[in-house]
């Protein structure tokens, strides 16, 4: 009874009114990226968001939306707007208000943008930016948005992960525009093609004069502690090394660190790990942390928990290295060795040659 | 001051969980179901709020279907002095959305008049990591998301949270009242020892539907399909470091 609706509902959308709808859509599909910055660049999560646009229609109006002050949100912009031959112009918000990520002020400006640009379609990237942020702004435009996009096969049919990846689930999104949505970056390859010098999109400045001193004033920003590392960024990097609670100690996770050195890898770590106080939280890999997709992913010492394999399970190749021959961890590794991972550290050390 | 917080019935993290034949979602029939893990942390830190004289009064919530109140109970035994239960039986191919939660616990925010309103940061099956956004902003109060550690100070009305953001912890300063959901690193839960539970019976649970409160329940995401994600093809178990070295540079290529 349930397959039949569901069937049903999968056949008026292709062929009755729904795709009407859809070709109506397509024509007017124009979409707002919230663009993050850093150093003066654009980063690849939000570069990301641009794949994702271009998914949504090949002829998509897509307007960046920049905050922040001072000289690097300038170099961002101009970074912004010739990132992509897709990008039809910059906007930049100027102010202090933005140059913490504070949900009121930000969620304010996103409402602003999206009343004045009527946008079919908004995207932010799931990263704790974007998720802060766009579902307050969702609900201030009272729309639903969809969390965690992996794929877009129509301008509003999406697929997400649920129940910690172990179920991927198609939504049609029926509400009114704009429709909104944050991607998993790993998803989606950021646009690497540059674009000539003459087709760089206009930069424009938001007129800030929406914001209310109340709504700014309710929260205010105090400082960030962040771990200095010379090493990739997680969530990016080609080859991700991670312990779990097999390393024992903050002092194993050095030949960790040394072992990613070599191979120009990022270091991640399990729950227990981080729990443990070996590793910061930041690195924590899984449901509830980072979710990477790099091209190898080599755990040492991870049994490979629901919630951890959440994280990493999209990675290209797996390699497990663990004493029980029964973890989880073997069922998704595409290599696997079962030994002791001290000594196959040590080895791995011993024989992989220092990056040139 | 009053503290809300906001509580979901969910599958037993621990539970493996199968896609149904028909493809219209998971099986939830006959799996263990359990009280969301953010959302225990959130009760925790309630309490732990209501300890230290920072609030007089722990109220737990839940919207959900009859069963959800043994999620309340549980929240009860844990030490919450009453429960308000929204009843709300979904339907599969049109799921109760975060956008409606929301509306509800606004409605219910306006009739308790919390000073505080904690809720996970997600729950474990629909993944969503909205609720506690939205709520803030139908609400007009401050959020502090992701958080990691909570300090009230009721003189000034405000709330110095900690929280997990990428790269880091950051620290923001927040009027109260407020919206806090919670990460895992937040606190350890308590559990509930037989004589609370015993006592939890005897606690108030005030029944109430999203009509009575004036919600308009409608989604606007239609679920078309649930499937399996695809496998993994089957890995190999190697016998030496240097097999391994082989597949990193012929293979997977990154030596």
């Amino acid at each position: 009874m349930a397959a039949a609706v569901v069937a049903g509902a999968l056949r008026r959308g292709r062929a009755g009114a729904g795709g009407a709808a859809e070709r109506t859509l397509r024509r007017l599909v124009s979409t707002l990226i919230i663009a993050e910055h850093e150093g003066g660049l654009v980063k690849p999560s939000s570069l990301s968001a641009l794949a994702a646009a271009e998914a949504i229609a090949k002829e998509n109006k897509v307007s960046l939306l920049l905050g922040g002050s001072g000289p690097t949100l300038h170099k961002a912009a101009e970074h912004a707007a010739s990132s992509h031959p897709l990008v039809n112009e910059v906007l930049v918000a100027d102010s202090d208000i933005f140059a913490h990520p504070l949900a009121e002020p930000w969620a304010e400006l996103l409402r602003s943008v999206q009343q004045k640009g009527g946008y079919s379609h908004v995207i932010a990237s799931s990263t704790s930016f974007g998720k802060n942020l766009l579902p307050r702004a969702a609900a201030l435009l009272d729309v639903s948005p969809v969390t965690d996009v992996t794929a877009i096969s129509e301008p509003r049919v999406f697929v997400r992960p649920i129940y910690a990846g172990n179920a991927l689930c198609t939504v049609r999104y029926t509400g009114e525009s704009p429709c909104m949505m944050s991607i998993r970056s790993t998803s989606f390859s950021p646009a690497t093609e540059s674009m000539s010098e003459t087709k760089v999109a206009p930069i424009t400045q938001v007129d800030l004069s929406f914001l209310s001193e109340a709504s700014s004033r309710k929260s205010s920003w105090v400082n960030l502690t962040s771990q200095d590392t010379e090493r990739p960024d997680l969530a990016n990097a080609r080859v991700v090394v991670t312990g779990g609670r097999g390393l024992k100690s903050a002092e194993n996770f050095k030949l960790l660190e040394q072992l990613a050195e070599k191979l120009g890898a990022a270091v991640g770590a399990t729950r227990a790990a981080v729990d443990a106080g070996y590793v910061p939280n930041e690195l924590q890999v899984g449901q509830t942390g980072k979710i990477v997709a790099p091209e190898v992913y080599i755990a040492f010492g991870v049994s490979g928990a629901i919630q951890h394999l959440a994280g990493m399970r999209d990675s290209k190749y797996i390699v497990a290295v663990n004493k029980d021959a029964d973890a989880p961890i073997f069922q998704v590794a595409d290599y696997g060795i079962v030994g002791d991972l001290f000594q196959v550290l040590e080895e791995l050390l011993e024989k992989i040659p220092d990056k040139k | 001051m009053k503290i809300l917080v906001a509580v979901k019935r969910v599958v037993d993290y621990a539970v493996k969980v199968r896609v149904r034949p028909d493809r219209t979602g998971v099986d939830t029939a006959s799996v263990k179901m359990s009280m969301n893990p953010f959302c225990e942390i959130a009760v925790e830190e309630a309490l732990r709020l209501r300890e230290a004289g920072a609030a007089s009064e722990v109220v737990a919530a839940t919207v959900g279907p009859a069963q959800a109140a043994d999620t309340l109970r549980t929240a009860l035994a844990m030490g919450a002095d009453r429960a308000v239960h929204v009843l709300h039986d979904p339907d599969p191919a049109r799921p109760l959305l975060p956008l409606a939660v929301a509306k509800i616990l606004r409605a219910l925010a306006l009739q308790e008049t919390p000073g505080l309103l904690i809720l996970g940061k997600q729950a474990i099956d629909d993944d969503c990591n909205q609720t506690g956004q939205m709520l803030a902003a139908l609400l007009n109060w401050p959020q502090g998301t992701f958080a990691s550690k909570v300090i009230i100070d009721k003189d000034k009305q405000k709330a110095t949270v900690e929280r997990e953001v990428d790269g880091g912890t950051e620290t923001i300063c927040l009027d109260l009242p407020a919206v806090i959901t919670t990460d895992l690193r937040l606190n350890q839960p308590r559990y509930a020892t037989l004589p609370n539970i015993m006592k939890a019976k005897s606690k108030v649970i005030k029944k109430v539907t999203p009509a009575d409160l004036n919600v308009d329940v409608r989604s606007d995401m239609e679920v078309l399909r649930v499937d399996e994600p695809p496998k993994r093809k089957a890995g190999v178990i190697l016998s030496s470091v240097d097999e391994l070295l082989d597949k990193l540079k012929n293979e997977a290529r990154v030596l």
